[in-house]
């Protein structure tokens, strides 16, 4: 038993050795530093595509990092950097891509299906209220 | 008859769409870039750090830009290819040299030949940023206007260059 524990423990706790050590400094200012963290926690990196460059070690990631530090320091808008990123990798370097017409369709797609779906769930229904009610024990007899 | 056919339309459609992107490679991302202008920059050289180079040296001229580094495994595969075209004299070469060791990227083009006319000196990797750089080795394409007008991914070839950049290149020279 213990050594299953002991083993579990291991197990869960092991995880903080993925962990990456950015080395970095936090901003003085609170508000700075908690915009800093969600936009990078929003920005793809372009090396490691599943990951944002928050969670990447590689050095484009902390190169980014670096240079989204940099801008905002220097007082640039969320927007700002985020159209700084766009011009330079594309669309596909934000997590959430701007509505543009080359990404409409992936905002239009997820709402067509969900109407699509309401549609069919609502005809289903229909069809169904309409038959008569042979499973219903009171109607037996 | 349609009840029966409509879930196998829906089956094919979607097939049909997972199929398409079974053939695409995700780590080919298209350059935001292209028929824009290219980033200025001036960095030290490679070969002679009190020196700078940069956009300014290839200024009205239609040039290529090499991302390389040391660390590179592709870099070195199209490595042989660059000193044949810069041999050709079709074009001149630059090459950035990416998050790299100026001794170690100095013994590279020692031992291996260097194709570029000059090589600029990216230690943090800034101007790779400006570029949109975000894996070695990628070569752009830069018109004499100063427009990216192509960027290729990976190793460079003689198949790639003469698929992708022999006919900007020639269409260029027609326009001259």
């Amino acid at each position: 038993m213990r050594t299953l524990v002991g083993t579990l423990a291991l197990v869960v706790f092991a995880t903080a050795s993925y962990a990456i050590d950015t080395g970095e400094e936090a901003f003085e200012d609170p508000e700075l530093q908690a915009r800093y963290e969600k936009i990078i926690d929003e920005v793809r990196c372009l090396k490691c595509q599943n990951q944002t460059i928050k969670d990447s070690n590689a050095f484009l990631a902390s190169d980014l990092r670096r240079e989204i530090r940099r801008m905002l320091s220097d007082g640039m808008t969320d927007e700002q950097v985020f159209d700084f990123l766009v011009e330079r990798y594309g669309d596909f370097a934000l997590y959430r891509p701007r509505a543009s017409g080359k990404t409409l369709i992936l905002w239009i797609v997820p709402a067509l299906l969900l109407l699509g779906g309401a549609f069919a769930l609502f005809q289903i229904v229909r069809r169904r209220m309409a038959l008569p009610i042979d499973d219903d024990p009171a109607a037996e007899g | 008859m349609l009840r029966y056919l409509t879930p196998v339309i829906i089956f094919v459609l979607i097939l049909g769409v997972l199929m398409n992107g079974l053939g695409k490679d995700p780590s080919r991302l298209p350059s935001p870039l292209l028929e824009k202008p290219a980033p200025q920059f001036e960095l030290p050289s490679v070969t002679d750090p009190t020196k700078t180079v940069g956009s300014a040296n290839y200024a009205n001229k239609m040039a290529l830009v090499n991302v390389w580094a040391t660390w590179c495994v592709g870099c070195r595969q199209e490595h042989g290819f660059l000193m044949q075209l810069a041999a050709s004299g079709t074009i001149p070469i630059y090459g950035l040299n990416w998050r790299d060791n100026l001794p170690e990227a100095q013994r590279f083009l020692q031992q291996l030949g260097d194709p570029y006319v000059d090589s600029a000196f990216d230690e943090d990797g800034r101007v790779g940023i400006n570029w949109g750089v975000y894996g070695a080795p990628e070569t752009f394409l830069v018109g004499a206007d100063g427009t990216v007008l192509f960027k290729q991914l990976g190793p460079l070839s003689p198949g790639l260059w003469e698929q992708n950049f022999v006919p900007l290149i020639d269409a260029a020279g027609n326009t001259q």
